[in-house]
């Protein structure tokens, strides 16, 4: 059963057509990996399956409901939650503020918020941190707490986006860890990496986009054997 | 300690209560009623412009249509201009929704601009609606409710005790919470599932209305209202905001310490020859001591100024 289905949806910036014509779907329970070159569109998709942007053609649907034209926090409530690639922690509070702001999303009750907040930070291992305000964080921490305030939310489908770029090796392993867990807890994901090795190990299924457009999409595999990937990846004098 | 913490308000409330029964000079009650008046103002203001982080140059024109909400009531109704209070509560609130729909658009400097303006346009109706406000001939109510202070003392603070409890209740709910995810990142915020308009308008709301009370209680009080002193830039919409600066944005304490400060400090300014022409000048060099110093506030930045003296602990 399809959880998000995306129906040929465009996004123009003035004359540019940052994405044009993509069309996918994610199906419940999976991990759909999102790669592509730099400027490919990718976060674009991002922010048009949240609700940052609408799209400038084309339909979203989530559960079955049409959310293209919605706002974020619309569709936030409906059961999705995104990270960001460049963090955005609200800074002058601390870990755990930060996730008890998230997970109020599904409660009125400060106590509850609380609870769900410690228990998310304990599952992404930030306990140790809960007390220090997020601006001295390190990077490292802070793509962490971005996939924590996510989770408060309670999701169904998660959009993480970069969420391992820029970690050094022992924490990219961690956060591997963490997305592995989040799968077996239920929830979908969908995640933009440029890490190959990252993004190889745990998708699913992987959507290839160059230019706006999908290239590719299928099994890890197939997609490291086809040929239009190999060619937006190394160039076209590259012949294997 | 954490019960010491917890009664604190409660003792300085008490304190406060006893003030009358020993005897100040009336010229010390007004003053006092004047910082109570201010705390109002200033906690009002922290709501939106501390917490929430939207930033207003424009709370005289909630001030000013709390103080004609109830000077026109009284000048063509002749009841009495106390009725003016409730009154007041709704007018805010209707400007507040007003102002809400319109600026809380526009984001960061941008909102700050568009409140500047919003307040100036206030004052200019005001002077204008003659048939209304009289112009800037301005009200004047005959006859006072009260010779003595005391019971305009225990008025104002009863409305400062209710700003504050409702302050520290927001602050500590999921609104208090919403408001600083907003000030913070506007963007996470939605993406949390913040309805950032809705939040923001609630933020601006009660911030009005507690304003429009503080105003409407000084049409009572000083008994004499006209547009250039209830909706003046200088000494309104930017005092407002000195006393939150000066006493520490988004504490519980700051408005008030702030307003202590800064009616003392205009008070002692004024009386002095030559300079006193000068205060507005001498308002504008403290702001800029007070944001290099202590950018967050005297209660914000207390550590740091007891370091400074050399009695606190090295950080």
């Amino acid at each position: 059963m399809s959880l998000l289905q995306v129906n040929n949806v465009s996004m123009f910036f003035g004359g540019l057509a940052a994405v044009s014509n993509v069309s996918f779907e994610v199906k419940k329970g999976e991990i759909l990996g999102v790669i592509g070159p730099n400027g490919a569109g990718k976060t674009t998709l991002f922010n048009m399956v949240n609700g940052f942007y609408k799209p400038s053609k084309g339909e979203i649907f989530f559960k079955g409901e049409k959310i293209s034209g919605l706002r974020s926090y619309q569709i936030c409530k409906r059961g999705m939650a995104r990270t960001f690639q460049v963090v955005k922690p609200l800074q002058r509070m601390s870990v755990l503020d930060n996730v008890i702001a998230s997970a109020f999303v599904r409660t009125n009750s400060k106590s509850e918020a609380e609870e769900i907040a410690r228990e998310t930070i304990k599952f992404t291992g930030l306990t140790a941190d809960m007390s220090s305000i997020s601006k001295g964080l390190p990077l490292g921490k802070r793509k962490k707490l971005e996939i924590t305030r996510a989770l408060a939310t309670r999701p169904e489908l998660l959009l993480l986006d970069e969420s391992c770029a820029g970690l050094n090796p022992s924490e990219l392993d961690e956060s591997i860890e963490i997305i592995r867990k989040i799968k077996e807890k239920g929830i979908t994901i969908m995640v933009i990496e440029h890490h190959m090795k990252v993004i190889m190990s745990i998708s699913d299924r992987i959507v290839v986009v160059n230019y706006g457009q999908k290239i590719a999409d299928g099994s890890p595999d197939e997609i490291g054997n086809n040929p239009q990937v190999i060619e937006a990846y190394l160039g076209e004098a590259h012949h294997a | 300690m954490t019960t010491m913490k917890k009664y604190f308000p409660l003792i300085v409330l008490g304190c406060l209560a006893m003030l009358p029964l020993i005897g100040l000079s009336d010229y010390i009650m007004h003053i006092i009623i004047l910082v109570l008046m201010w705390s109002v103002i200033g906690m009002a203001w922290n709501l939106l412009g501390g917490y929430c982080g939207q930033v207003s140059f424009g709370h005289a024109a909630f001030f000013g249509v709390g103080a004609y909400s109830a000077g026109i009531l009284y000048y063509h109704t002749g009841i009495t201009a106390w009725w003016g209070m409730p009154i007041a509560v709704g007018a805010a609130l209707l400007v507040a929704l007003g102002i809400g729909f319109i600026s809380l658009r526009l984001r960061g400097p941008y909102f700050v601009l568009s409140t500047l303006a919003i307040g100036e346009i206030f004052r200019i109706f005001a002077e204008n609606l003659e048939e209304y406000t009289q112009g800037n001939l301005g009200i004047m109510i005959q006859q006072r409710s009260w010779v003595e202070k005391a019971p305009y003392f225990y008025i104002i603070l009863g409305i400062a005790a209710l700003t504050f409890v409702v302050v520290k209740i927001v602050a500590e709910s999921k609104w208090g919470y919403y408001f600083v995810a907003i000030r913070e990142d506007q963007d996470a915020a939605e993406s949390l599932g913040i309805n950032s308009t809705l939040f923001k308008t609630i933020a601006l709301s009660l911030s009005g209305v507690f304003t429009g009370i503080a105003g409407a209680f000084y049409m009572n009080y000083m008994g004499y209202i006209d547009p250039g002193i209830v909706f003046a830039l200088g000494e309104i919409s930017i005092l407002t905001v000195m006393v939150v600066m000066v006493g520490g944005v988004a504490t519980y304490w700051g408005p008030i310490v702030g307003a202590v400060i800064m009616v003392f400090f205009s008070e002692l300014i004024r009386s002095l020859p030559t300079v006193g022409a000068a205060h507005q000048t001498l308002f504008g060099i403290l702001l800029i001591v007070i944001i290099i110093f202590l950018p967050n506030g005297i209660v914000g930045d207390f550590p740091k100024l007891l370091r400074l003296f050399g009695i606190g602990r090295k950080p």
